[in-house]
């Protein structure tokens, strides 16, 4: 299927890549000052699949991630201000500190939850799908999570009911091949594939690679059309990769579990550097351009910041008010 | 909430029946999901014709995948759904352990208010007939643990409706326990749609001499040693816990009070149990101020074996509730005989007309 994708919007979809970027890279470096006192799990090599993907749902669309899903939740129009409160565990928090890193929403934009057992997020999303799908809605509901939550299953289970009804419901796997330091060779048969347990399911598969954004707005679209022809759920695989360590602000190359040659690859096809240079080359956007919003962003998230250092910590007296709903 | 009267007998699976058809009727966001829902046989006549009342989009079998489709019940009540998810035996439901206490207890609380769970978990414990080591545990304590989930247990047909009716209004998971030897119990129940709540203990009984705590199907087996300990002169209060999360402490309190002995019915294992939490209560409580020490009537620290030999002396029956009162009061127990047992008697099923499997 031919698409066209406008000037606009690449410019949308770089402005995105560089705001989650520059979001990230902050929250590194203040990580190491110990204020933000909760595990992070940072999206930075990543971003191009939460962007495109979220450029090709629309806003009242639903999506739900597992732990590693800053991207996920800010592609989707969340609210960074409440993000970067919450990481501080501040009362302005999208979860006032009940919730942190790991468990990310905000339901006026329909990100509806992340959790971090990895694939168990997978089976509540199908559920929201199942929940539009008895109510005769056409929301779409997208399922972000990486390759390790493949191997629970719970994953096959899910894909197994998204299936049998036929629900609008897009899996997104970031596979970054690593389930913290474990190599996918140690967890799967070298012979053995993903995508044919998924298609053997009788769900639409798509591959492609997790760091050229336009790619993977394409596959969405692509996915998107399936389900809204009514032929059911689409699984979307997408080669990607982190630059930094599993968890924290680190980087962990130095501990020589992933070869150097492989990540040598990926730091080449950075999915930000290499879309500004394909942008700049097709003069979509100048570095002067690209200067002026690097300094409009860097100013939002320094805002952001300052709020949450100066924004109160949640009241004692408010503990264990959520427990139950009332 | 007063009890609403009723001249009307009904059984307990028929007052769950009509509790699920109500429900359903009741608000169009409920909907009805497990393995059996829609077979011939519907959930031990619980579920018999409710997909052709209401629809394959409402009422419906699924895969046997309990862990997804916890977590997808759980999905769908964030849009606004109000699935009711059938186990036909509680051990399936631990697969899907991950789904219940990770994502239904916690998605409330952690997401600040901002989404709610209304979930019910329909499991049902089995017991008698060889079900054996996974097919008659009773989970009750596993689930009470968990901050966020409420878990109910009926010992009647009033409550078995009015309760189920309740907890689907309720915005909060519940985990709804029924007993398999309640299903055939009569009881007066009324045939429109009411709620009962889900909060409070009920003392079904006053006496002067021991109170005895129970739910579930315990509660009719210290009904029936009541009737027992009558014939001697010995009098016990009855409290019939009803919900275990939340446990209604001002209940137990009172009731253990007014008689000053106390006797905890749990069918379930000892440690770490309801009979441990009320235990806990009592000594926080009420110490120095009992009469005796209070005890405890639980499942042997075993699993449960499957031959009848092994199996009729596990659970705490009448007869062993009954001594255990006696004992406490300083008599003697009583041989079987005098709790109309003999060599002929089936203690392995629930009434005469059971003939297995389940």
């Amino acid at each position: 299927m031919e698409m066209s994708i406008s000037t606009d919007q690449q410019c949308r979809f770089l402005r995105e890549l560089l705001y989650i970027r520059m979001v990230e890279e902050s929250v590194a470096k203040e990580y190491a000052v110990q204020e933000m006192r909760c595990p992070v799990h940072l999206s930075i090599g990543q971003e191009a699949v939460a962007v495109g993907v979220c450029q090709a749902l629309s806003k009242t669309d639903w999506t739900f991630s597992a732990h590693r899903s800053h991207a996920n939740y800010l592609a989707k129009g969340g609210d960074v201000q409440a993000m970067i409160a919450e990481l501080y565990g501040k009362q302005t928090g999208c979860a006032q500190g009940r919730a942190g890193s790991m468990h990310l929403a905000d339901p006026s934009v329909h990100m509806m939850g992340t959790s971090p057992i990895v694939g168990g997020i997978i089976p509540v999303a199908v559920g929201a799908a199942f929940g539009h799908w008895q109510e005769h809605s056409s929301t779409m509901t997208a399922v972000f999570f990486g390759d390790g939550a493949t191997e629970e299953g719970v994953f096959a289970e899910s894909l197994n009911f998204a299936a049998l009804k036929n629900l609008n419901i897009l899996f997104v796997c970031e596979n970054n091949r690593y389930s913290v330091y474990s190599p996918l060779s140690v967890r799967r048969p070298l012979d053995c594939s993903r995508v044919n347990i998924v298609s053997a399911h009788g769900i639409r598969t798509l591959c492609g690679d997790g760091n050229d954004v336009e790619e993977v707005y394409l596959l969405a679209n692509q996915a998107i059309a399936h389900m809204q022809e009514g032929k059911g759920p689409v699984y979307l695989e997408l080669e990607t990769y982190r630059f930094r360590e599993h968890c924290g602000h680190e980087f962990d190359d130095h501990l020589n579990y992933r070869p150097k040659e492989e990540v040598a690859y990926f730091n080449a096809h950075c999915p930000l550097t290499k879309y500004s240079e394909k942008l700049m080359a097709k003069q979509v956007v100048s570095k002067d351009e690209l200067k002026e919003w690097r300094a409009y962003i860097a100013k939002q998230i320094d805002d952001c910041f300052a709020h949450a250092k100066h924004a109160p910590y949640p009241d004692v007296s408010t503990l264990e008010l959520y427990t139950w709903a009332e | 909430m007063g009890r609403v009267n009723s001249d009307r007998q009904c059984q307990f699976s028929d007052a769950i029946y009509e509790g699920l058809y109500q429900s359903l009727a009741h608000d169009a966001c409920v909907s009805l999901i497990g393995l059996g829902v829609t077979d011939p046989k519907g959930i031990f006549g619980t579920t018999l014709g409710l997909e052709e009342a209401f629809g394959e989009k409402r009422v419906m079998d699924m895969p046997t995948s309990e862990n997804a489709m916890t977590g997808i019940v759980i999905g769908a009540s964030l849009t606004g759904a109000r699935p009711i998810l059938n186990h036909q035996r509680i051990d399936f439901a631990l697969l899907s352990l991950d789904q219940i206490i990770n994502n239904a207890a916690k998605w409330h609380y952690t997401f600040n208010g901002q989404m709610k769970v209304p979930i019910v978990i329909r499991m049902i414990i089995g017991m008698g007939w060889g079900q054996g080591s996974q097919h008659s545990q009773s989970l009750q304590s596993i689930f009470a643990h968990i901050p966020g989930l409420k878990v109910v247990m009926p010992s009647n047909a009033y409550d078995a409706k009015g309760m189920l009716t309740a907890a689907v209004q309720d915005d909060n998971p519940v985990i709804f326990l029924e007993h398999r030897w309640l299903h055939h119990m009569q009881d007066y129940v009324p045939k429109e749609y009411y709620c009962c709540d889900l909060d409070h203990a009920k003392l079904l009984k006053k006496g002067a001499d021991l109170t005895i705590i129970s739910s579930s199907f315990w509660t009719t087996e210290s009904l029936l040693a009541a009737k027992y300990l009558e014939k001697d002169g010995i009098s016990v209060s009855i409290l019939d816990l009803r919900s275990v999360m939340p446990l209604d402490k001002v209940a137990i309190i009172d009731a253990s009070k007014q008689t000053g002995r106390v006797l905890i019915v749990d069918g379930a294992y000892p440690h770490c149990s309801v009979a441990s939490e009320i235990m806990a209560l009592l000594s926080e409580s009420l110490w120095g101020r009992l009469k005796c020490a209070p005890r405890r009537l639980t499942f042997p620290a075993c699993p449960t074996p499957t031959s009848h030999a092994l199996a009729n002396h596990y659970y705490p029956r009448y007869w062993k509730i009954a001594n255990s009162v006696r004992k406490m009061l300083g008599y003697d127990e009583k041989p079987l005989n005098a709790y109309d047992i003999d060599e002929h008697t089936k203690l392995d099923i629930p009434n005469k007309e059971f003939t297995g499997p389940f």
